[in-house]
Protein backbone atom coordinates (compact mmCIF):
# COMPACT_ATOMS: atom_id res chain seq x y z
CA UNK A 1 0.00 0.00 0.00
CA UNK A 2 1.15 3.15 -1.18
CA UNK A 3 1.84 6.03 2.06
CA UNK A 4 -0.98 8.08 3.31
CA UNK A 5 -3.61 5.78 0.78
CA UNK A 6 -5.76 4.79 4.03
CA UNK A 7 -5.79 8.16 5.48
CA UNK A 8 -6.69 9.47 1.60
CA UNK A 9 -9.29 6.99 2.16
CA UNK A 10 -10.72 8.18 5.10
CA UNK A 11 -11.26 11.51 4.46
CA UNK A 12 -12.71 11.33 0.70
CA UNK A 13 -15.13 8.64 2.13
CA UNK A 14 -16.30 10.97 4.16
CA UNK A 15 -16.70 13.89 2.09
CA UNK A 16 -18.49 11.04 -0.16
CA UNK A 17 -20.65 10.13 2.73
CA UNK A 18 -21.17 13.86 3.73
CA UNK A 19 -22.42 14.25 -0.42
CA UNK A 20 -24.62 11.37 0.07
CA UNK A 21 -26.80 12.19 3.56
CA UNK A 22 -27.05 15.94 2.53
CA UNK A 23 -28.67 14.83 -1.13
CA UNK A 24 -30.71 12.63 0.53
CA UNK A 25 -31.58 14.69 3.41
CA UNK A 26 -32.71 17.55 0.73
CA UNK A 27 -34.43 15.04 -1.16
CA UNK A 28 -36.39 13.44 0.97
CA UNK A 29 -37.90 16.78 2.47
CA UNK A 30 -38.55 17.60 -0.83
CA UNK A 31 -39.95 14.25 -2.16
CA UNK A 32 -42.28 13.21 0.77
CA UNK A 33 -44.16 16.45 1.21
CA UNK A 34 -44.67 16.70 -2.67
CA UNK A 35 -45.51 13.12 -3.10
CA UNK A 36 -48.17 13.55 0.00
CA UNK A 37 -49.48 16.83 -2.36
CA UNK A 38 -49.80 14.89 -5.28
CA UNK A 39 -52.26 12.60 -3.59
CA UNK A 40 -54.54 15.50 -2.57
CA UNK A 41 -53.96 16.77 -6.46
CA UNK A 42 -54.50 14.22 -8.91
CA UNK A 43 -54.48 16.71 -11.50
CA UNK A 44 -50.73 17.82 -10.73
CA UNK A 45 -49.66 13.79 -10.63
CA UNK A 46 -48.77 13.02 -14.32
CA UNK A 47 -46.96 16.78 -15.04
CA UNK A 48 -44.82 16.45 -11.69
CA UNK A 49 -44.05 12.72 -12.00
CA UNK A 50 -43.33 13.47 -16.05
CA UNK A 51 -41.17 16.08 -15.01
CA UNK A 52 -39.32 13.89 -12.69
CA UNK A 53 -39.40 11.24 -14.87
CA UNK A 54 -36.98 13.19 -17.79
CA UNK A 55 -35.47 14.35 -15.01
CA UNK A 56 -33.91 10.80 -14.34
CA UNK A 57 -33.04 9.99 -18.07
CA UNK A 58 -30.29 12.57 -18.41
CA UNK A 59 -27.34 10.77 -18.02
CA UNK A 60 -25.49 12.04 -14.97
CA UNK A 61 -22.12 13.04 -16.26
CA UNK A 62 -23.82 15.13 -18.65
CA UNK A 63 -26.34 16.60 -15.72
CA UNK A 64 -23.35 17.60 -13.68
CA UNK A 65 -22.14 20.03 -16.84
CA UNK A 66 -25.53 21.42 -17.53
CA UNK A 67 -25.04 22.56 -13.64
CA UNK A 68 -21.78 24.24 -14.04
CA UNK A 69 -23.55 27.49 -16.19
CA UNK A 70 -26.24 27.69 -13.93
CA UNK A 71 -26.46 30.67 -11.12
CA UNK A 72 -26.27 30.17 -7.53
CA UNK A 73 -27.62 26.32 -7.80
CA UNK A 74 -24.66 25.95 -9.90
CA UNK A 75 -20.66 26.42 -10.53
CA UNK A 76 -17.61 23.84 -9.75
CA UNK A 77 -17.67 22.26 -6.30
CA UNK A 78 -19.91 19.79 -3.72
CA UNK A 79 -22.95 22.23 -4.12
CA UNK A 80 -23.80 21.42 -7.68
CA UNK A 81 -23.11 18.19 -7.16
CA UNK A 82 -25.77 17.95 -4.30
CA UNK A 83 -27.97 19.43 -6.47
CA UNK A 84 -27.43 17.10 -9.54
CA UNK A 85 -27.61 14.32 -6.92
CA UNK A 86 -31.42 15.79 -5.45
CA UNK A 87 -32.43 15.54 -9.24
CA UNK A 88 -31.95 11.78 -8.95
CA UNK A 89 -33.08 10.89 -5.71
CA UNK A 90 -36.10 12.99 -6.32
CA UNK A 91 -38.57 10.40 -8.64
CA UNK A 92 -37.99 7.43 -6.55
CA UNK A 93 -38.91 9.09 -2.87
CA UNK A 94 -41.82 10.62 -4.82
CA UNK A 95 -43.42 7.72 -6.43
CA UNK A 96 -43.45 5.52 -3.76
CA UNK A 97 -44.75 8.57 -1.18
CA UNK A 98 -47.52 8.40 -3.78
CA UNK A 99 -48.06 4.82 -4.48
CA UNK A 100 -47.60 4.17 -0.57
CA UNK A 101 -50.30 6.37 0.06
CA UNK A 102 -52.70 6.01 -2.74
CA UNK A 103 -52.24 2.25 -1.84
CA UNK A 104 -53.66 2.32 1.38
CA UNK A 105 -57.42 0.74 1.93
CA UNK A 106 -60.04 2.56 0.65
CA UNK A 107 -62.41 1.18 3.66
CA UNK A 108 -59.80 1.91 6.09
CA UNK A 109 -59.82 5.69 5.01
CA UNK A 110 -63.49 5.80 4.59
CA UNK A 111 -63.90 4.55 8.25
CA UNK A 112 -61.30 7.01 9.33
CA UNK A 113 -63.41 10.15 7.79
CA UNK A 114 -66.49 8.63 9.17
CA UNK A 115 -64.71 8.49 13.31
CA UNK A 116 -64.23 12.39 12.76
CA UNK A 117 -60.61 12.07 12.14
CA UNK A 118 -59.44 15.32 10.54
CA UNK A 119 -57.24 15.29 7.60
CA UNK A 120 -54.78 15.83 9.07
CA UNK A 121 -55.00 13.37 11.65
CA UNK A 122 -55.96 10.36 8.40
CA UNK A 123 -52.72 11.48 7.16
CA UNK A 124 -50.32 11.47 10.19
CA UNK A 125 -52.48 8.16 11.95
CA UNK A 126 -53.23 6.10 9.08
CA UNK A 127 -52.10 6.79 5.45
CA UNK A 128 -48.09 7.81 6.40
CA UNK A 129 -47.74 4.60 9.07
CA UNK A 130 -49.56 1.86 6.56
CA UNK A 131 -47.58 3.92 3.78
CA UNK A 132 -44.16 3.41 5.84
CA UNK A 133 -42.79 0.44 4.54
CA UNK A 134 -43.44 1.75 0.61
CA UNK A 135 -41.96 5.67 1.13
CA UNK A 136 -39.13 3.67 2.98
CA UNK A 137 -38.12 1.06 -0.07
CA UNK A 138 -38.12 4.36 -2.09
CA UNK A 139 -35.45 5.99 0.09
CA UNK A 140 -33.64 2.74 0.27
CA UNK A 141 -33.26 2.60 -3.51
CA UNK A 142 -32.76 6.13 -3.89
CA UNK A 143 -30.18 6.10 -1.56
CA UNK A 144 -27.76 3.45 -2.84
CA UNK A 145 -28.74 4.37 -6.15
CA UNK A 146 -27.20 8.07 -5.04
CA UNK A 147 -24.05 6.56 -3.25
CA UNK A 148 -22.86 5.16 -6.77
CA UNK A 149 -23.97 8.14 -8.83
CA UNK A 150 -22.12 10.62 -6.15
CA UNK A 151 -19.09 9.02 -7.55
CA UNK A 152 -19.05 11.35 -10.62
CA UNK A 153 -19.18 14.42 -8.31
CA UNK A 154 -15.49 14.54 -8.86
CA UNK A 155 -15.96 15.59 -11.95
CA UNK A 156 -17.04 19.03 -11.62
CA UNK A 157 -15.04 19.61 -8.32
CA UNK A 158 -17.53 17.47 -5.96
CA UNK A 159 -15.07 15.61 -4.31
CA UNK A 160 -15.98 12.11 -2.54
CA UNK A 161 -14.66 8.74 -3.76
CA UNK A 162 -15.09 9.75 -7.46
CA UNK A 163 -11.76 11.37 -7.02
CA UNK A 164 -9.86 8.19 -6.72
CA UNK A 165 -11.60 6.50 -9.68
CA UNK A 166 -10.84 9.72 -11.84
CA UNK A 167 -7.33 9.81 -10.88
CA UNK A 168 -6.90 5.85 -11.28
CA UNK A 169 -8.56 6.19 -14.75
CA UNK A 170 -6.26 9.08 -15.61
CA UNK A 171 -3.25 7.46 -14.65
CA UNK A 172 -4.08 3.67 -15.44
CA UNK A 173 -3.83 2.55 -12.01
CA UNK A 174 -5.66 0.11 -10.82
CA UNK A 175 -5.34 0.31 -7.10
CA UNK A 176 -6.50 3.90 -7.00
CA UNK A 177 -9.59 2.95 -8.59
CA UNK A 178 -10.11 0.52 -6.55
CA UNK A 179 -9.66 2.63 -3.85
CA UNK A 180 -12.92 4.33 -4.72
CA UNK A 181 -14.70 1.57 -6.05
CA UNK A 182 -14.16 -0.46 -2.97
CA UNK A 183 -15.50 1.53 -0.36
CA UNK A 184 -18.48 3.34 -2.23
CA UNK A 185 -19.44 -0.52 -3.04
CA UNK A 186 -19.35 -0.87 0.50
CA UNK A 187 -21.39 2.11 1.89
CA UNK A 188 -23.97 1.29 -0.66
CA UNK A 189 -24.10 -2.41 1.03
CA UNK A 190 -24.48 -1.74 4.32
CA UNK A 191 -26.85 1.25 3.42
CA UNK A 192 -29.22 -1.14 1.66
CA UNK A 193 -28.97 -3.61 4.37
CA UNK A 194 -29.52 -1.25 7.17
CA UNK A 195 -32.91 0.69 5.42
CA UNK A 196 -34.03 -2.78 4.48
CA UNK A 197 -34.38 -3.97 8.07
CA UNK A 198 -35.81 -0.67 9.14
CA UNK A 199 -37.80 -1.13 5.94
CA UNK A 200 -39.00 -4.60 7.48
CA UNK A 201 -39.54 -3.48 11.06
CA UNK A 202 -42.29 -1.09 9.48
CA UNK A 203 -43.78 -4.56 8.16
CA UNK A 204 -47.27 -4.04 10.70
CA UNK B 1 -85.98 28.82 6.87
CA UNK B 2 -82.61 27.18 7.86
CA UNK B 3 -81.06 29.78 10.16
CA UNK B 4 -84.86 29.51 11.88
CA UNK B 5 -84.66 26.18 12.41
CA UNK B 6 -80.85 26.08 13.78
CA UNK B 7 -82.13 28.22 16.69
CA UNK B 8 -85.52 26.95 17.40
CA UNK B 9 -84.72 23.42 17.89
CA UNK B 10 -85.87 23.62 21.62
CA UNK B 11 -89.03 25.02 20.24
CA UNK B 12 -90.10 22.17 17.89
CA UNK B 13 -93.09 20.50 18.77
CA UNK B 14 -92.27 17.20 20.40
CA UNK B 15 -92.31 14.58 17.62
CA UNK B 16 -90.01 16.71 15.83
CA UNK B 17 -87.06 16.98 18.15
CA UNK B 18 -87.77 13.20 18.24
CA UNK B 19 -86.58 12.96 14.64
CA UNK B 20 -82.97 12.43 15.49
CA UNK B 21 -82.83 11.58 11.32
CA UNK B 22 -84.91 13.14 8.66
CA UNK B 23 -84.35 12.62 4.57
CA UNK B 24 -86.96 15.60 2.90
CA UNK B 25 -86.60 14.87 -0.82
CA UNK B 26 -83.54 13.85 -1.45
CA UNK B 27 -81.81 13.02 -4.90
CA UNK B 28 -78.86 12.30 -5.55
CA UNK B 29 -77.05 12.43 -8.93
CA UNK B 30 -73.81 11.50 -10.16
CA UNK B 31 -72.59 11.62 -13.61
CA UNK B 32 -75.92 12.79 -15.32
CA UNK B 33 -77.08 8.94 -13.26
CA UNK B 34 -79.75 9.05 -10.87
CA UNK B 35 -79.18 6.88 -7.56
CA UNK B 36 -81.66 8.42 -5.41
CA UNK B 37 -84.77 10.34 -6.03
CA UNK B 38 -86.98 12.04 -4.03
CA UNK B 39 -86.08 10.07 -0.83
CA UNK B 40 -88.47 11.26 2.30
CA UNK B 41 -88.43 9.52 5.89
CA UNK B 42 -87.30 10.24 9.28
CA UNK B 43 -85.95 7.74 12.10
CA UNK B 44 -87.58 8.58 15.75
CA UNK B 45 -85.48 8.17 18.56
CA UNK B 46 -83.85 5.03 19.48
CA UNK B 47 -85.60 3.40 16.58
CA UNK B 48 -84.02 1.07 13.86
CA UNK B 49 -84.44 1.60 10.23
CA UNK B 50 -83.79 -1.01 7.89
CA UNK B 51 -83.05 0.24 4.29
CA UNK B 52 -83.79 -2.74 2.19
CA UNK B 53 -82.60 -3.00 -1.45
CA UNK B 54 -80.64 -5.36 -4.30
CA UNK B 55 -77.39 -3.92 -4.77
CA UNK B 56 -77.10 -0.35 -6.24
CA UNK B 57 -80.85 0.30 -5.14
CA UNK B 58 -78.90 3.54 -3.71
CA UNK B 59 -79.19 2.79 0.00
CA UNK B 60 -75.76 2.49 0.54
CA UNK B 61 -75.44 6.23 -0.80
CA UNK B 62 -78.49 7.13 1.05
CA UNK B 63 -76.57 6.12 4.55
CA UNK B 64 -73.44 8.05 3.74
CA UNK B 65 -75.13 11.26 3.42
CA UNK B 66 -76.24 10.66 7.26
CA UNK B 67 -72.55 11.15 8.41
CA UNK B 68 -71.69 13.79 5.14
CA UNK B 69 -69.58 11.58 3.24
CA UNK B 70 -71.77 12.20 -0.04
CA UNK B 71 -73.66 15.67 0.29
CA UNK B 72 -77.32 15.10 -1.31
CA UNK B 73 -77.40 17.02 -4.50
CA UNK B 74 -81.14 17.62 -4.35
CA UNK B 75 -83.73 17.81 -0.70
CA UNK B 76 -82.09 17.98 2.73
CA UNK B 77 -80.57 14.86 4.93
CA UNK B 78 -81.12 16.29 9.14
CA UNK B 79 -79.36 15.03 12.15
CA UNK B 80 -80.85 15.86 15.43
CA UNK B 81 -82.80 19.03 13.84
CA UNK B 82 -80.18 20.46 11.93
CA UNK B 83 -79.21 20.33 8.29
CA UNK B 84 -76.08 17.93 7.47
CA UNK B 85 -74.66 21.03 5.34
CA UNK B 86 -74.48 22.99 8.62
CA UNK B 87 -73.29 20.59 11.01
CA UNK B 88 -68.99 20.81 11.21
CA UNK B 89 -68.55 17.09 9.53
CA UNK B 90 -66.08 16.67 11.86
CA UNK B 91 -68.51 16.90 14.73
CA UNK B 92 -71.12 15.28 13.19
CA UNK B 93 -69.11 12.46 12.46
CA UNK B 94 -68.33 11.67 16.34
CA UNK B 95 -72.03 11.81 16.73
CA UNK B 96 -72.11 8.70 14.96
CA UNK B 97 -70.99 4.94 14.74
CA UNK B 98 -70.34 4.12 11.73
CA UNK B 99 -69.67 -0.14 10.67
CA UNK B 100 -69.10 -1.42 7.37
CA UNK B 101 -69.00 -4.86 5.42
CA UNK B 102 -65.12 -5.01 5.06
CA UNK B 103 -64.89 -3.42 8.87
CA UNK B 104 -62.37 -0.29 7.63
CA UNK B 105 -60.32 -1.94 10.98
CA UNK B 106 -57.10 0.12 11.29
CA UNK B 107 -54.45 -2.75 10.56
CA UNK B 108 -51.82 -0.99 12.23
CA UNK B 109 -53.78 -0.55 15.14
CA UNK B 110 -53.91 -3.20 17.88
CA UNK B 111 -57.40 -4.02 18.42
CA UNK B 112 -57.47 -2.12 22.07
CA UNK B 113 -56.18 0.74 19.93
CA UNK B 114 -58.96 0.53 17.49
CA UNK B 115 -61.47 0.48 19.60
CA UNK B 116 -60.25 3.46 21.81
CA UNK B 117 -59.65 5.53 18.72
CA UNK B 118 -62.64 8.03 18.88
CA UNK B 119 -62.32 8.63 22.63
CA UNK B 120 -58.76 9.24 21.93
CA UNK B 121 -59.55 12.07 19.38
CA UNK B 122 -62.39 13.25 21.57
CA UNK B 123 -59.63 13.71 24.37
CA UNK B 124 -60.70 11.39 26.79
CA UNK B 125 -58.26 10.49 29.64
CA UNK B 126 -56.36 6.89 29.13
CA UNK B 127 -57.94 5.68 32.17
CA UNK B 128 -61.28 6.28 30.97
CA UNK B 129 -60.15 5.04 27.66
CA UNK B 130 -58.78 1.79 28.58
CA UNK B 131 -61.77 0.99 31.23
CA UNK B 132 -64.05 1.66 28.22
CA UNK B 133 -62.14 -0.69 25.72
CA UNK B 134 -62.57 -3.41 28.28
CA UNK B 135 -66.01 -3.52 28.71
CA UNK B 136 -66.73 -3.22 24.98
CA UNK B 137 -64.39 -5.60 24.38
CA UNK B 138 -66.14 -8.08 26.64
CA UNK B 139 -70.05 -6.92 25.76
CA UNK B 140 -68.65 -8.12 22.05
CA UNK B 141 -67.51 -11.21 23.60
CA UNK B 142 -63.60 -10.58 22.84
CA UNK B 143 -62.47 -10.02 26.67
CA UNK B 144 -59.18 -7.38 26.12
CA UNK B 145 -57.06 -9.76 28.42
CA UNK B 146 -56.96 -12.20 25.69
CA UNK B 147 -57.50 -10.06 22.07
CA UNK B 148 -57.17 -6.37 23.36
CA UNK B 149 -53.27 -6.43 21.98
CA UNK B 150 -53.73 -9.06 19.02
CA UNK B 151 -53.80 -7.14 15.11
CA UNK B 152 -57.29 -6.98 13.09
CA UNK B 153 -54.99 -9.55 10.82
CA UNK B 154 -54.50 -12.39 13.82
CA UNK B 155 -58.57 -11.96 14.32
CA UNK B 156 -60.76 -14.27 12.09
CA UNK B 157 -63.90 -12.90 9.68
CA UNK B 158 -66.63 -12.73 13.01
CA UNK B 159 -64.54 -11.54 15.24
CA UNK B 160 -63.28 -8.68 13.02
CA UNK B 161 -66.67 -7.43 12.21
CA UNK B 162 -67.53 -7.76 16.37
CA UNK B 163 -64.39 -4.92 16.83
CA UNK B 164 -65.61 -2.69 14.40
CA UNK B 165 -69.19 -2.99 16.30
CA UNK B 166 -66.83 -2.26 19.42
CA UNK B 167 -65.47 0.45 18.26
CA UNK B 168 -68.85 2.14 16.30
CA UNK B 169 -70.10 2.15 19.98
CA UNK B 170 -66.84 3.48 21.72
CA UNK B 171 -67.37 6.99 22.54
CA UNK B 172 -71.26 6.18 22.60
CA UNK B 173 -72.89 8.19 20.00
CA UNK B 174 -76.61 8.70 19.74
CA UNK B 175 -76.78 7.33 16.48
CA UNK B 176 -75.63 4.07 14.50
CA UNK B 177 -74.89 3.16 11.05
CA UNK B 178 -74.59 0.29 9.89
CA UNK B 179 -73.73 -0.98 5.84
CA UNK B 180 -74.32 -4.77 4.97
CA UNK B 181 -71.70 -5.61 8.80
CA UNK B 182 -72.47 -8.69 8.29
CA UNK B 183 -72.37 -9.37 4.78
CA UNK B 184 -69.45 -10.78 4.59
CA UNK B 185 -69.14 -14.20 7.10
CA UNK B 186 -70.47 -16.98 6.90
CA UNK B 187 -73.99 -18.27 7.23
CA UNK B 188 -73.55 -19.36 10.86
CA UNK B 189 -71.34 -16.73 12.09
CA UNK B 190 -73.56 -14.36 10.51
CA UNK B 191 -76.61 -16.06 12.61
CA UNK B 192 -74.38 -15.81 15.57
CA UNK B 193 -73.02 -12.26 15.45
CA UNK B 194 -76.38 -10.75 14.29
CA UNK B 195 -77.73 -12.30 17.49
CA UNK B 196 -75.33 -10.87 19.96
CA UNK B 197 -76.21 -7.69 18.05
CA UNK B 198 -79.97 -7.48 17.86
CA UNK B 199 -79.56 -8.47 21.94
CA UNK B 200 -76.79 -5.28 22.23
CA UNK B 201 -78.78 -2.93 20.53
CA UNK B 202 -82.21 -3.44 22.04
CA UNK B 203 -80.06 -3.04 25.35
CA UNK B 204 -78.24 0.44 23.94
CA UNK B 205 -81.66 1.79 22.55
CA UNK B 206 -79.32 4.05 19.59
CA UNK B 207 -81.21 5.21 16.62
CA UNK B 208 -80.16 3.25 13.79
CA UNK B 209 -80.36 2.91 10.41
CA UNK B 210 -79.30 -0.11 8.85
CA UNK B 211 -78.48 -1.20 5.10
CA UNK B 212 -78.88 -5.26 3.99
CA UNK B 213 -79.95 -6.59 1.19
CA UNK B 214 -80.90 -9.55 3.49
CA UNK B 215 -84.68 -9.48 4.01
CA UNK B 216 -84.38 -12.00 6.91
CA UNK B 217 -82.02 -9.59 8.63
CA UNK B 218 -84.30 -6.42 7.53
CA UNK B 219 -87.33 -8.42 9.91
CA UNK B 220 -85.04 -9.39 12.58
CA UNK B 221 -83.52 -6.53 13.60
CA UNK B 222 -85.69 -3.74 12.14
CA UNK B 223 -88.47 -1.54 13.75
CA UNK B 224 -89.35 -0.78 10.30
CA UNK B 225 -88.55 -1.49 6.90
CA UNK B 226 -87.45 1.09 4.11
CA UNK B 227 -87.69 -0.70 0.96
CA UNK B 228 -85.27 0.91 -1.56
CA UNK B 229 -86.04 0.30 -6.06
CA UNK B 230 -83.80 2.21 -8.51
CA UNK B 231 -82.83 5.00 -5.92
CA UNK B 232 -86.76 5.44 -5.14
CA UNK B 233 -88.53 4.35 -1.82
CA UNK B 234 -90.68 1.16 -2.61
CA UNK B 235 -92.53 0.49 0.97
CA UNK B 236 -92.00 2.28 3.97
CA UNK B 237 -93.39 -0.24 6.22
CA UNK B 238 -93.06 -1.52 10.00
CA UNK B 239 -92.02 -5.13 10.30
CA UNK B 240 -95.11 -6.67 10.54
CA UNK B 241 -96.98 -4.71 8.18
CA UNK B 242 -93.73 -5.72 5.75
CA UNK B 243 -94.52 -8.81 5.79
CA UNK B 244 -97.49 -8.20 3.57
CA UNK B 245 -96.58 -5.91 1.47
CA UNK B 246 -97.90 -6.25 -1.63
CA UNK B 247 -95.50 -4.26 -3.89
CA UNK B 248 -93.66 -6.62 -6.69
CA UNK B 249 -90.38 -5.30 -5.07
CA UNK B 250 -91.34 -6.39 -1.90
CA UNK B 251 -92.98 -9.64 -2.66
CA UNK B 252 -89.66 -10.66 -4.86
CA UNK B 253 -87.68 -10.19 -1.49
CA UNK B 254 -90.96 -12.02 0.80
CA UNK B 255 -90.51 -14.58 -1.82
CA UNK B 256 -87.23 -15.51 -1.23
CA UNK B 257 -87.73 -15.34 2.25
CA UNK B 258 -90.14 -18.31 2.03
CA UNK B 259 -88.07 -20.23 -0.58
CA UNK B 260 -85.34 -19.72 2.13
CA UNK B 261 -87.52 -21.87 5.05
CA UNK B 262 -88.62 -24.67 2.48
CA UNK B 263 -84.48 -25.43 2.40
Amino acid sequence: MRPGLAHDILDLTSEHLILVLTAMAIACAIGVPLGILLTRRARWRAPVLGVANILQTIPSLALFGFLIPLPLIGGIGPRTAIVALVVYALLPILRNTLAGILGVDGAVRESATAMGMTPAQILREVELPLAARTILAGIRIATVTTIGTATIAAAIGGGGLGVFIFRGVASVDTVQILAGAVPAALIALISDGGLGWIERKFSA
Amino acid sequence: MRGRRKGQVGDLPYHQVNQVLRFSKVGYRVNGREVLRDLTFEVEKGQTLVLLGRSGSGKTTALKMVNALLTPTSGEVSVEGRATIEWNPIELRRRIGYVIQETGLFPHFTVAANVGVVPRLNGWPQERIAARVDELLTRVGLPSKEFGQRYPRELSGGQRQRVGVARALAADPPILLFDEPFGALDPVTRHEVRREYTALARDLGKTTLFVTHDVREALELGDRIGLLASGRLEELLPVNEFRRAQSAEASAFLECLSSDQNN
